[in-house]
Parts: structure tokens; C-alpha cells; sequence
């Protein structure tokens, strides 16, 4: 028997549009979240939390709660000491402060009491002596030589990281160019905004076994850092994560609820559960960075790109996060949509007290797009050349390899491109809509999969079990959580199309660290691909095993075994076949029907320090057209149509495809138009509520239309590539170029919100240059940066899975 | 958000009880209608009160009537949902109910509520520990103005949107308190003041909204916010003109909410209009002058900057819309 996971005729399920498995489970209120849960005796937990930006901590007295009736423990940042982040170069965070406090909202006591009413009044008495100390709140504050820092002691630049690197020869790029543009650009911070606010519930076993059910998108990360920061073996703590309502990357971090409901329950003996409220889910944050950015690029009066130069400063908020990670992100995936044949990057990252910020859907790659789709724009016009003609100029080419060693394998750029523009109409409308009308376009490119896990280790990324039981029942075991992406319903397709069932009869146990094996999380759009390859190992290697009990019974070899509608047949001849469920006793009878499947990504590392971020088994194109309509005298937009082609290799289930297409534009256009995680002077937020923050709603989601490219990747299950945070990125760009070309605004900065947008049309009106966006970035000297060859050998080996 | 404090919940059955129980239980007690804006803000801790009289059940207080002598009469408990949908009202009327927040919070929320809305700040309406970390305010536990602390008054934002176009509708509401009942134009219903924004007496009930026939009375109401459901006016502009035959505008009332403590009159332009027709010259002059009583200050969610530019483009469009 074979399976052929690349084949691309013949498919059962994959490919067919179909619900989610547990859509009813969903809609119906059946699906239990993590705040649904409830044990006997479940105590109530709350975090006291700082109302200062920055302060020392002198004293934590908690007498005063302890003595409430009702109260069962209050906890403080003695209590759980050990320092902890999700990368290893970044433990710098802790669940509760122990001394010092670096952003309004910052958890610095804990208590579980026995209803919430007696925990909430049970913070008021927790008494707090701060020694207020200089908030730190943009990125200048931070560079400033007298200012405070942050981490440490005493003055100095609050620098947590700053990376330079060149690739080929930028100088003689440069020289070599017919034109050189630079453009400054800006991105505002925004956040996730989960409709599920994280939640956590934590219990110790009768047999001292803690297990901890989190709304949480990466429960082996959470695992480890319980282990750690807890001082328990991993083995005695067992991680779950129920049904997630919405990420976003919003829960893939360790967050400090998840640690203080995990370490009440242990001090108290009882069930703990903590619930942010929505106040608390802004202050959690470790949402999209703000970030500012110049680039310098040479073009070839044809348009050919002879060198670019990136410089991306970070905001970063108050602690490490994904930061390392996020600021190299922000210089990576420049080369993957254009060839650049030499690139020199510079990003810096540094400490705020504000909230931290981490991962956001597209992790530090919406604002560099943003810039370089503006800049290309720019350039364009100053070259006199079409938009669209001089992106497919330097379009890069399937199966080959950039200047900072990123493998390129299948890619759909070129159709994309192709399907928008046409679909859309976009050359009979740019420059010819009536005033007050635009079109704007743009491309992008995205992992499947982050190339390294976040901490190193030579360890599958990815593992699936299936296990049969003796009348015919599949289970599947995986470690991935299920954020409402469908990815549950995903693997069930792919291990129903290669056992020839319906996914709706597989049981599914997923995200369980007791149960289910290692996947690394929810994350950088890996599920798909790397737990979706596992799945298929998995399954294939149990189609072995049923095809050769099979096979005995029917009397031929297993390579003539088919599996398919229930079915395990001889190939050619449906007549002599068994159902599954006989395959299964047939097989049975051999021994036991469990497999193991895996997932490596191949070695893809370039030679320079930072190489692991950008890498991926594979990249996902997308691009899209934007038509906007937006008021002259008022300034506001408005977002009419978006024509969007994702090359998404194959879709699994194009439902769910074209539900995270339609999701990602629908996050893209509030980025672009309205959402901002700002802060006053004291370092508070702006508006820590669904009502000042401000969200899209269904009234402000454009006309959408969804082209989805298939065009299968060696690699991908059954072709298949990510569609989880691609498709966000070229709409933030498409809506700002949309609005210059409807009223010749120069838009350098997002939100365009209609105060910025009347300001500068009212700047135009006085004849001055109307334009949004920073005159500078701030300046840091990054020194000289480490110099890396080029790869040698342009095409890039695929790893024939 | 925190959970709402203890309180006691009276349910009175008819005015004169609710009236009873509002002066029994003394200051601090306060009514609750649809409970869409007082709770929130009793969860923030923005107010507190020991006990609320729950007007939902007081029997003739819901409804929309035609008033004997002309005119209709809205009982203070009526949804926004149904006044919205009621082709009894003046269109305008019901058009600004439309566009008050959100479908759930129009099926709660009620007239007389909206009329009475408290003031709203962006440092004002934001939880406890937000307040704490900031600093209170004039308006609740501080001393000191966070949008103008050079002075000591409150600019909290009248922001409720069905007053500005009651008043150009010249509509009344009828009171009654301890004292007896009284009908008031809606106008007199406010103090520019962001914290003592009402003008009822102690223990005064709203108990309807009277609005006089229509008569040929053209009216319209527009609403700047930012999305197209759930947010606050930034901006409302409520415009009426009555034309002679021969289109000359004989009087005109405009009104602009969200600008300041209560509904703004805006008197010069109304008389710019008074005596000449509705020419695209003349709009524009009222529409500039319309901006001059308007002092908006830096508390709601877009600048107090950009509110003041936008004023006259859209006083000119509400009256474009009219001529
Ligand atoms: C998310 C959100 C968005 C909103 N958006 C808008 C909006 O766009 N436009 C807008 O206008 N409002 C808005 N609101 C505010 C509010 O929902 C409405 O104004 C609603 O009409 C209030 O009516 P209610 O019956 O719920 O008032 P309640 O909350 O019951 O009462 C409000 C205030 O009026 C007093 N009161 C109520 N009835 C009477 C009476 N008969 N006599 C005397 N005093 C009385 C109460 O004591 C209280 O102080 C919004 C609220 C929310 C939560
Ligand atoms: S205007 Fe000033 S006093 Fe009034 S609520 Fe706002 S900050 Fe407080």
C-alpha cells in the first residue's frame, strides 16, 4: 500500500469544503473553555496590579487581606521568585514583581479567595509601598543616555537588543543604483484582542500531580516553564489546553496568571481559577510592537532592486517576550517576495514600561511590509513605473535562495499578483476613480512554520499519534491547540483521506500533556504544515499496518490495498475488499494498532547568528487590492473591497482557508484604520475597553473577495502552506496606498485615523507637502555589521518528505 | 471589569411610588432604567449608590402616544429599539435612536435614560485602578481637572444623542418630583456642567418626552463617530428649518451634541439663517458661525482639534439636507 501525501488528483476529503468538526460544539455553547470549568471547592483568583508605570517595590504587606474572612492565600513575588520568558535569552519576567514594577497593570500580588466579590476586596487590602521611579515611554526616552533603565540599575540606553547584519555588498549595490530613495515610515502598537479573555485553572491531584487547564495557543512551552519556575518535575505537572477562543498569538506566551493560578493552587491545597478581565487582557498584551523604520534602496532605471538597506527600531515594552524573535522578524522576510541581491538590516529593540509586546499574527513582519510595499510604491512613481509591473520585476523565483540565506521552495507570487489585478480591475481604477476613490495594492510573504523551535533541541517539532481500537474507532493524539483555526479539524481531514474515512469519525485528543505528544504550539502558522506531516507519517505508517493484516485476509500483497470510503480494497477490483472496521480485526490480530508519526523540518540555517528566524519548510504569497472610499472634508475612510489571492499550496479545507483570509483582512483593516495600543504620560492606557479600542465591527468589514492559489508544495501536506497570518499583510499597505491614490495624501504611518488624515489634508490646503507619517527615526549607532556571504549555488534542495 | 457593588433594587409600580421610594431612601439613591449606561459606570466605581428605584415595571411609563392635542408623547421607559422602529415620531427622532450604540444596548436602554445619560470622560469613564494609577478628577474623588487642570470645572461630554434633536424638534419633557410635576423645553433639562449636568430637582423623575407636532417643520440629526455601531457620538448635529413657500428659511434651531457639558445652541448662525433662503452661500456662513459657541476639549476619542474643524462641513451637510 502507498500513500502519496503530494498526489494531487483523487482526493477524498482534503480539498472539500466542510464544516468544522466541532462547529456545533461551538456555536452550541457544548465547547468548554477554559473560564467554563468549575470544580468543588475551586477557589477564585485575582492579581493585585501596579498603578505605576515604573517604581521600586519597598514593602508588599498583605496582613490585612490574609485576614479577610474568605481569603485562603495571598501571594507575592516572593513566592515565586524564579525569573522566567518564553525564549531563554529573555528569562527576564516574573509571574508576580519582586521588587520593581515596569508597566501600569504589572501583577504584584495574588490572592484566591472564596468568591470574587471577597478576592476583589481582598486586593484593596493588600497595602503596596512603591518608590515611584521615571516612566520610560517611546523609544527615544529609552535611548536617552540620562534616562533610567530599566533592567539594572543607575543610566544608560535601555538597549535589549540590537542586531546588524550584511549580506553582499550594500556599498557597491548602492553605487551601482540609477536611484537611491530613502523613506521613513511608522507603525503604531496594537493588540490581539482575543474574544476569549485568557483564563486559568490550576489543581492539585490527590497524588500531588498539578494540572493546569489554560486558555493557552502553546501548552509545551507553558509546561516548561511551570517545571521551572514552580520547581516541580515536568512529569508532575500536566498541562491542558480546552477549546481557545481566538489567539491570535495573544497566548503563546507564559502569562503571569497561568504561573500565579498554578502556584495557588498548590499553596492552598484547592482549585484555583484566575479569569483576566477585559481591563487585565490589555495589560497581558505582548501584542504587535510599534515600530519605526527607515530603508534605503537602490533600483536600476528599469526598476531592478541593486541593494536595500532596513533599519527597524522596536518599542518593546517592559519585558524580553518574543522580542529577540520579533525584532529579527523584522528585517527576515524583506527578501522573500523580492530579489535583493544585497541587503544590509539593522533592528533594535528596546525597554519600555508599558505592557510587553510579543507576537502578533504576522510577528513582526506587518510593519517592515508596510514600510517596504510603501517604499516600493514610492519608488515606482519616482521611476515612472507601474506599482505592479515593478513588484514582478524583482519578484523572486521559485526554488531558489535569497541573499540572507532563506530557502525558497514553491511560490505562488506571480499568479497572485496576476488574479488581483485582473479580478479587481486595479489598472482601469488607479489614478481614474472620481476624487475621493482609490485602489491600492501590495504583496507579501509568510512562514509555514517557524524552521527552529524556540529553544534548541534536536527534537522532532512535531509528533501525532493514532492509536485503533479493536472495533474500528480512530483516535488521534496531538499536542496542537485548537484556537478556533480549525486546526483539530485539519489534521482529522488529512488522517481521514489517507485512512479512506470521514474525518467526522475520528476522536480527536489534542493539546494534553499527559496524553497527547509534543507539538511545539499554535504558533507561526506551523500546524498545518509541520503537525499536518506528522499526521500523515502517522497515518501512513497505520495504513501499513492495516493493509498488511488486510492483505492476509484477501490474499494479495499490501501495495494493492486501496483505502477509500470506508473501505480497504484491492486497487482496480472494489469487489475484493473488507471494511474498515474488518481491516481493523484482521490487523488486530497482529498486534497492536498504535503509530507514531513525526515531523523534522529540514536543516535550513544560514551561517550567522540569527539565522533561525526566517526560516521556514515554506513560504505562503499572497496579494491583495484595496478600494477605499474616504471622505475629502472629513477625513475618514472607508474600506470597500478587497480583491485577495493567497497561494496556499493546497487547501485542506478551503472553508477554513478562506475563513482565515477573510479574518486576516478584516484584522488588517482595523491596523490600518483605527486600532492603536496607546498610552498616556502616567504610562496608563488609552482606553482598556472594547468601546475605546477600537475594533472593527461587522459595519466597517469591507466587500471581500478571497482567490485562493493552489499550486501544491513539495513539502506540504498534500501541498499544503499556511493561511493563518500571510493574508494580513499586503491589506495594511493596499489601504494606504488606496488613500493616497484617492486623495494624494502621502500615507507613512498607520492607523490612518481621520484626525491624521484631516491634518494632513488640511496641510495639502495650506501648500504645504500633505503627508502622514514621522519626518525621522530616532538615532542609534549600530556599529559595524557582521558581514555574511551570500549562499553559493542559487537553487534550493527540497526534502522530498 | 469589576463586578457591580451591593445595592438594594426597589421596583415600584407606579410614578408616584417611584417618587415615594427615591425620597425615602435619601441621597445616594438614584433611578436605573435599561441600566445601559449606570450600571458600567457603578462596575467602574465611577458612582455609587446605595440603592437604585428600578423604573422597568412602573405601570404607563413605556409607550408611544399621540397626545389629544396634537403632538406624541414618549413615556421615559420606552426602548430606544422601539422608538426607532416607530413610524409615529418624526423621522429624525427616530433615525438618531437608530444610531445610539449598539442593537443589545437599544433593546435595553430606554428614552428616558438617554435624556438623563450621565456625562462622559475619557478620564473619567475608565475602571477604578485606571483612575487610581492617573489620579482622580473633579468629577469623582479628585481635585483637579486631568483634560484643563488650570481650571477647577468639569468638561465632562454631554454625549447622548437623542437631546440635541429633541430640542430642534422643540420637544419638552415632563417632570415629577416631590414637589409636584412640571413640563420644561428639553434645553432646560441641562447645566453646562459637566459634573451637576441636569437641572432636575432633588428626587425629580423624567416621565416623558413630549414632542409638539411637526408642521412643516424639517428636521434632521447627523452623528460622527468613529464605526458604524456601539461608539458614542463624537459629534452630533441636530438642525430644524421651517421654509416659507418661496424657500426663505423663516426660523432655524441647531444644535450640537458632544461638544460639552449639555446640548449647544448655536444662536448666531441660527439667526444668519433667519429671513434668507438655504443658498449654498448662506449654509456656508452659518455653518462657520455654527462652530464659534462649540469649545470641545481633549476627552473624547478623537482630538478636541479635529471635532472643532469638522463642525461646519457638517452643520453645512445637516442643512444641505434640509434645503
Ligand atoms: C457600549 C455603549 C455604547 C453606547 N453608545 C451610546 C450612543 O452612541 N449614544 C448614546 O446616546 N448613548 C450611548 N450609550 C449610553 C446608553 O446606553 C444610552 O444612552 C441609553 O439610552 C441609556 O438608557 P438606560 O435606560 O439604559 O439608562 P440607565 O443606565 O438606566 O440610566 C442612565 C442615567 O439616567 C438616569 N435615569 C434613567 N432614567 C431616568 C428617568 N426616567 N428620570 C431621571 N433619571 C433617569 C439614571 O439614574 C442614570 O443616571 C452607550 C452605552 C454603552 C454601554
Ligand atoms: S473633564 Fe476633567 S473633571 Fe471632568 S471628568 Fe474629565 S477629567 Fe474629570
Amino acid at each position: 500500500m502507498t500513500v502519496d501525501p503530494s498526489r494531487t488528483d483523487d482526493l477524498a476529503v482534503v480539498g472539500t469544503r466542510r464544516p468544522k468538526i466541532d462547529a456545533m460544539a461551538r456555536l452550541t455553547g457544548e465547547a468548554r473553555y477554559a473560564d467554563d470549568l468549575s470544580m468543588p471547592g475551586m477557589l477564585v483568583g485575582r492579581q493585585l496590579r501596579s498603578i505605576h508605570a515604573h517604581a521600586r517595590i519597598r514593602s508588599v504587606d498583605t496582613s490585612r487581606a490574609e485576614a479577610l474572612p474568605g481569603v485562603v492565600a495571598v501571594i507575592t513575588g516572593r513566592d515565586v521568585p524564579i525569573a522566567y520568558g518564553v525564549l531563554p535569552v529573555s528569562q527576564d519576567e516574573n509571574a508576580l514583581a519582586v521588587d520593581r514594577v515596569r508597566y501600569v497593570g504589572e501583577p504584584v500580588a495574588a490572592v484566591a479567595a472564596v468568591d470574587e466579590e471577597t478576592a476583589e476586596q481582598a486586593l484593596r487590602l493588600v497595602s503596596v509601598d512603591y518608590e515611584p521611579l521615571p516612566a520610560v515611554l517611546s523609544i527615544e526616552d529609552a535611548l536617552d543616555p540620562s534616562g533610567v533603565l530599566i533592567h539594572g540599575e543607575g543610566q544608560g540606553a535601555n538597549v535589549h537588543k540590537a542586531v546588524a547584519l550584511e549580506f553582499g555588498d550594500v556599498d557597491a549595490g548602492f553605487a551601482a543604483a540609477d536611484l537611491v530613495r530613502e523613506d521613513v515610515f511608522s507603525f503604531a502598537g496594537n493588540t490581539h484582542a482575543p474574544l476569549e479573555q485568557p483564563a486559568t485553572l490550576a489543581a492539585l491531584g490527590g497524588d500531588g500531580r498539578l494540572t493546569v487547564w489554560s486558555a493557552t495557543q502553546a501548552p509545551h512551552y507553558l509546561h516548561r516553564a511551570l517545571a521551572r519556575v514552580l520547581e516541580l518535575p515536568s512529569s508532575r505537572i500536566r498541562v491542558v489546553a480546552p477549546p481557545v477562543g481566538g489567539g491570535f498569538g495573544a497566548k503563546t506566551d507564559i502569562l503571569p496568571h497561568e504561573v500565579a493560578a498554578a502556584k495557588l493552587a498548590m499553596v492552598t491545597g484547592r482549585p484555583v481559577k484566575i479569569t483576566l478581565t477585559r481591563e487585565e487582557v490589555f495589560h497581558s498584551h505582548r501584542g504587535r510592537h510599534p515600530v519605526q523604520m527607515w530603508v534605503r534602496t537602490g533600483f536600476t532605471s528599469d526598476g531592478r532592486i541593486t541593494a536595500m538597506h532596513f533599519r527597524s527600531l522596536l518599542d518593546g515594552g517592559a519585558y524580553g517576550s518574543f522580542g529577540v524573535a520579533s525584532t529579527y522578524y523584522t528585517g527576515a522576510l524583506q527578501t522573500t517576495t523580492y530579489r535583493i541581491p544585497a541587503y544590509r538590516f539593522e533592528g533594535l529593540r528596546v525597554f519600555t514600561t508599558k505592557p510587553p509586546c510579543g507576537p502578533k499574527r504576522g510577528h513582526g513582519t506587518p510593519q517592515p511590509r508596510f514600510a517596504v510595499e510603501r517604499h516600493l510604491d514610492r519608488a515606482a512613481e519616482e521611476l515612472g513605473l507601474d506599482p505592479v509591473e515593478l513588484r514582478l520585476r524583482n519578484a523572486v523565483e521559485p526554488f531558489s535562495r535569497t541573499v540572507n540565506h532563506l530557502r525558497i521552495t514553491s511560490c505562488g507570487m506571480r499568479a497572485c499578483i496576476e488574479e488581483v489585478v485582473s479580478a479587481s480591475g486595479y489598472h482601469g481604477k488607479k489614478g481614474h476613480l472620481p476624487r475621493g476613490r482609490g485602489v491600492g495594492f501590495a504583496v507579501s510573504a509568510y512562514l509555514s512554520g517557524a524552521g527552529l523551535p524556540i529553544y534548541w533541541n534536536d527534537m522532532p517539532q512535531s509528533e501525532v499519534h493514532i492509536k485503533v481500537d479493536r472495533g474500528g474507532g480512530v483516535t488521534v493524539f496531538s499536542g496542537a491547540t485548537d484556537i478556533g483555526q480549525g486546526s483539530t479539524s485539519t489534521l482529522a481531514t488529512i488522517v481521514a483521506e489517507i485512512l479512506g474515512l470521514q474525518p467526522e469519525d475520528l476522536a480527536m485528543v489534542t493539546a494534553d500533556t499527559d496524553l497527547t505528544p509534543v507539538d511545539l504550539g499554535s504558533y507561526s502558522s506551523r500546524v498545518t504544515f509541520m503537525a499536518g506531516n506528522a499526521a500523515i507519517d502517522a497515518a501512513s505508517k497505520l495504513a501499513r499496518l492495516v493493509a498488511e493484516g488486510a492483505a492476509q485476509r484477501l490474499g494479495v500483497p499490501p501495495e494493492e490495498l486501496v483505502f477509500r470510503g470506508g473501505q480497504v480494497a484491492v486497487r482496480g477490483d472494489p469487489r475484493k475488499s473488507l471494511s474498515w472496521a474488518q481491516a481493523v480485526r484482521a490487523a488486530s490480530a497482529r498486534g497492536a494498532l498504535m503509530t507514531s508519526g513525526v515531523y523534522w523540518a529540514p536543516e535550513m540555517a544560514g551561517p550567522y547568528r540569527g539565522s533561525g528566524v526566517g526560516i521556514s519548510p515554506a513560504y505562503s504569497y499572497s496579494a491583495a487590492v484595496v478600494e477605499v472610499a474616504t471622505d475629502p472634508e472629513t477625513g475618514e475612510v472607508s474600506v470597500e473591497e478587497v480583491w485577495i489571492a493567497h497561494d496556499i499550496g493546497r487547501a485542506i479545507n478551503p472553508v477554513l482557508v478562506q475563513g482565515q483570509v477573510e479574518g486576516s483582512v478584516y484584522m488588517a483593516v482595523g491596523e490600518a484604520l483605527m486600532e492603536e495600543q496607546s498610552f498616556r504620560r502616567q504610562g496608563v492606557h488609552r482606553g482598556p475597553s472594547l468601546l475605546d479600542y477600537k475594533l472593527p465591527t461587522t459595519l466597517e468589514t469591507p466587500k471581500i473577495h478571497t482567490i485562493l492559489i493552489e499550486e501544491p508544495d513539495p513539502e506540504g501536506p498534500f501541498g499544503a502552506k499556511e493561511a493563518g497570518q500571510g493574508p494580513l499583510l499586503p491589506v495594511i499597505p493596499a489601504v494606504a496606498a488606496a488613500v493616497e491614490d484617492a486623495l494624494g495624501v502621502v500615507v507613512h504611518e498607520v492607523p490612518i485615523t481621520p484626525d491624521r488624515l484631516l491634518r494632513a489634508l488640511r496641510a495639502g490646503h495650506r501648500g504645504k507637502a500633505p503627508v502622514i507619517g514621522p519626518a525621522s527615526v530616532p538615532s542609534f549607532e549600530f556599529g559595524e555589521p557582521e558581514r555574511v556571504q551570500p549562499p553559493v549555488g542559487s537553487p534550493a534542495e527540497v526534502a522530498v518528505p | 471589569m469589576m463586578r457591580l457593588p451591593p445595592f438594594a433594587r426597589l421596583a415600584p409600580r407606579t410614578l408616584a411610588e417611584a417618587v415615594e421610594m427615591l425620597a425615602d431612601q435619601g441621597p445616594g439613591a438614584a433611578v436605573v432604567a435599561g441600566g445601559t449606561d449606570l450600571y458600567p459606570n457603578m462596575k467602574r466605581r465611577q458612582v455609587e449608590h446605595h440603592a437604585l428605584v428600578d423604573l422597568r415595571a412602573v405601570e404607563g411609563m413605556r409607550g408611544i402616544r399621540e397626545e389629544p392635542g396634537g403632538g406624541i408623547s414618549i413615556g421615559a421607559t420606552t426602548r430606544l429599539s422601539h422608538l426607532a422602529g416607530s413610524s409615529a415620531v418624526p423621522r429624525a427622532l427616530a433615525h438618531a435612536a437608530s444610531v445610539i450604540a449598539s442593537p443589545q444596548i437599544r433593546n435595553m436602554g430606554t428614552v428616558g435614560g438617554n435624556l438623563c445619560l450621565d456625562t462622559r470622560c475619557s478620564w473619567y469613564n475608565e475602571p477604578e485602578d485606571w483612575r487610581t494609577a492617573v489620579g482622580f478628577c473633579l468629577k469623582a474623588a479628585g481635585d483637579v481637572c486631568r483634560v484643563a487642570p488650570a481650571k477647577s470645572h468639569c468638561w465632562a461630554v454631554a454625549s447622548s444623542d437623542l437631546p440635541p434633536v429633541a430640542i430642534a424638534l422643540g420637544a419638552s419633557v415632563r417632570a415629577v418630583g416631590p414637589g409636584g410635576e412640571r413640563t420644561f423645553p428639553v434645553a432646560d433639562l441641562y447645566r453646562d456642567d459637566g459634573i451637576d449636568h441636569l437641572a432636575l430637582l432633588p428626587g425629580e423623575i423624567v416621565a416623558e418626552l413630549l414632542v409638539p407636532p411637526v408642521d412643516g417643520l424639517r428636521v434632521t440629526y447627523r452623528k460622527i463617530r468613529r464605526r458604524g455601531s456601539i461608539d458614542f457620538p463624537e459629534l452630533g448635529v441636530a438642525a430644524s428649518v421651517r421654509l416659507a413657500p418661496e424657500g426663505i428659511c423663516e426660523a432655524a434651531t441647531i444644535v450640537l451634541g458632544s461638544v460639552a457639558s449639555a446640548p449647544v445652541r448655536c444662536r448666531e448662525a441660527e439667526d444668519l439663517l433667519a429671513g434668507r433662503p438655504l443658498t449654498p452661500e448662506v449654509i456656508e456662513e452659518a455653518a462657520a458661525a455654527a462652530a464659534h459657541p462649540a469649545k470641545p476639549q481633549d476627552n473624547t476619542d478623537l482630538s478636541h482639534v479635529y471635532r472643532k474643524w469638522v463642525i461646519p462641513i457638517h452643520v453645512s451637510r445637516a442643512l444641505q439636507s434640509l434645503s
